[in-house]
């Protein structure tokens, strides 16, 4: 069952992965195109004032073209990561499913997961440290950006398991429907608190076009509601077929 | 439309854990190294020397939300 699941999960995730890939080659590929010329603009003008006092400067060399970066770069990246987190949403799926809540269908558990990782995962991390363009970020600050990021992540993730652990407690004295919003005011808590105390990384350049960083956030933004309202959607009707001959075949057995 | 849709009169079974651990930790850990690689691979930390996985996956890699430049 755990096998059918997590392949399942991963079949939703590549459909996910190639209407994710579409969205961003459309909406998302010319933002980026825009930052990189914004950057190389930014990195002539620096290089032209070296140049004038005399400093030697070498140019990179390009290891992937921009053609291969916007077509098979783009396509592989994401649909490596929509297939990753298919299998992932399945996993968590086939621990949740009659864990959750004993009276929830397969569908609604899918839908109830999708949007709890969606706002676990990528919405809350991303309103504390946003997805930024080309051009942007410090490379000197990478290390300390993907560490941030990440550590936002896992608080995000942990606080959200934990509110589904609180909720279990609390469900018996205060009912389903009024747990739900005491467990999602602690999750509330717990991130922002947490957003407050962890330090803000703001590295975008005075001149950067404020369109294009929007555009950008929101291709970014949209690419992820994809991802996720597929795997919500779709996996929840794929796993309740699966469950639902594990039920004909175990009520066969009971019949014999 | 019955066979698609219903709603258990009773508490579903749940996969136990045992069953389930196995699974969690083998193709779990796989698929999340893979999203280490379109996400930060050759950027923060590097298994692999070179910044060629850096440079294929990177539009990737900045619309999908991870730290890059
Ligand atoms: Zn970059």
């Amino acid at each position: 069952m755990v096998r059918t699941l997590l392949v399942r999960g991963m079949l939703t995730g590549i459909l996910a992965g190639l209407l994710t890939f579409g969205f961003l080659k459309v909406y998302g590929e010319p933002q980026v195109d825009i930052a990189i010329a914004f950057e190389t603009q930014m990195d002539l003008a620096k290089e032209a004032a070296e140049r004038a006092k005399g400093v030697a400067v070498q140019g990179q060399p390009e290891l992937v073209s921009r053609q291969v970066q916007a077509g098979i770069g783009l396509f592989t990246a994401v649909m490596v990561y929509c297939t990753a987190f298919g299998g992932l949403f399945g996993l968590v799926f086939a621990f949740a499913y009659g864990r959750v809540s004993g009276l929830l269908t397969p569908q609604a558990v899918s839908l109830m997961l999708a949007a709890v990782g969606f706002v676990a995962i990528y919405l809350v991390p991303n309103l504390k440290y946003p997805a930024n363009p080309p051009s942007i970020g410090d490379p000197a600050t990478i290390k300390m950006r993907t560490a941030l990021y990440f550590i936002m992540i896992a608080i995000s993730i942990a606080a959200m398991i934990g509110a589904f652990a609180l909720r279990r407690l609390l469900i018996v004295r205060f009912g389903d429907w009024n747990a739900n919003f005491i467990v999602a005011g602690y999750y509330l808590v717990i991130v922002v608190i947490a957003g407050f105390l962890l330090p803000a990384v703001n590295e975008v350049p005075q001149q950067f076009p404020a369109v294009v960083l929007w555009k950008f956030r929101m291709a970014s933004l949209g690419a992820q509601c994809i991802l996720w309202a597929t795997l919500g959607v779709l996996f929840g009707a794929s796993a309740e077929r699966v469950l639902a001959a594990g039920r004909v075949r175990a009520a066969g057995r009971v019949r014999a | 439309m019955t066979s698609t849709t219903f709603v258990p009169a009773f508490p579903v079974p749940v996969i136990p854990v045992r069953e389930l651990l196995p699974w969690a930790i083998f193709a779990g850990l796989i698929l999340l190294l893979a999203i280490y690689f379109v996400g930060a691979e050759e950027g923060a930390t590097s298994l692999i020397s070179g910044m060629y996985v850096h440079e294929f996956v990177h539009d990737g890699r900045h619309l999908l939300g991870f730290p890059c430049h």
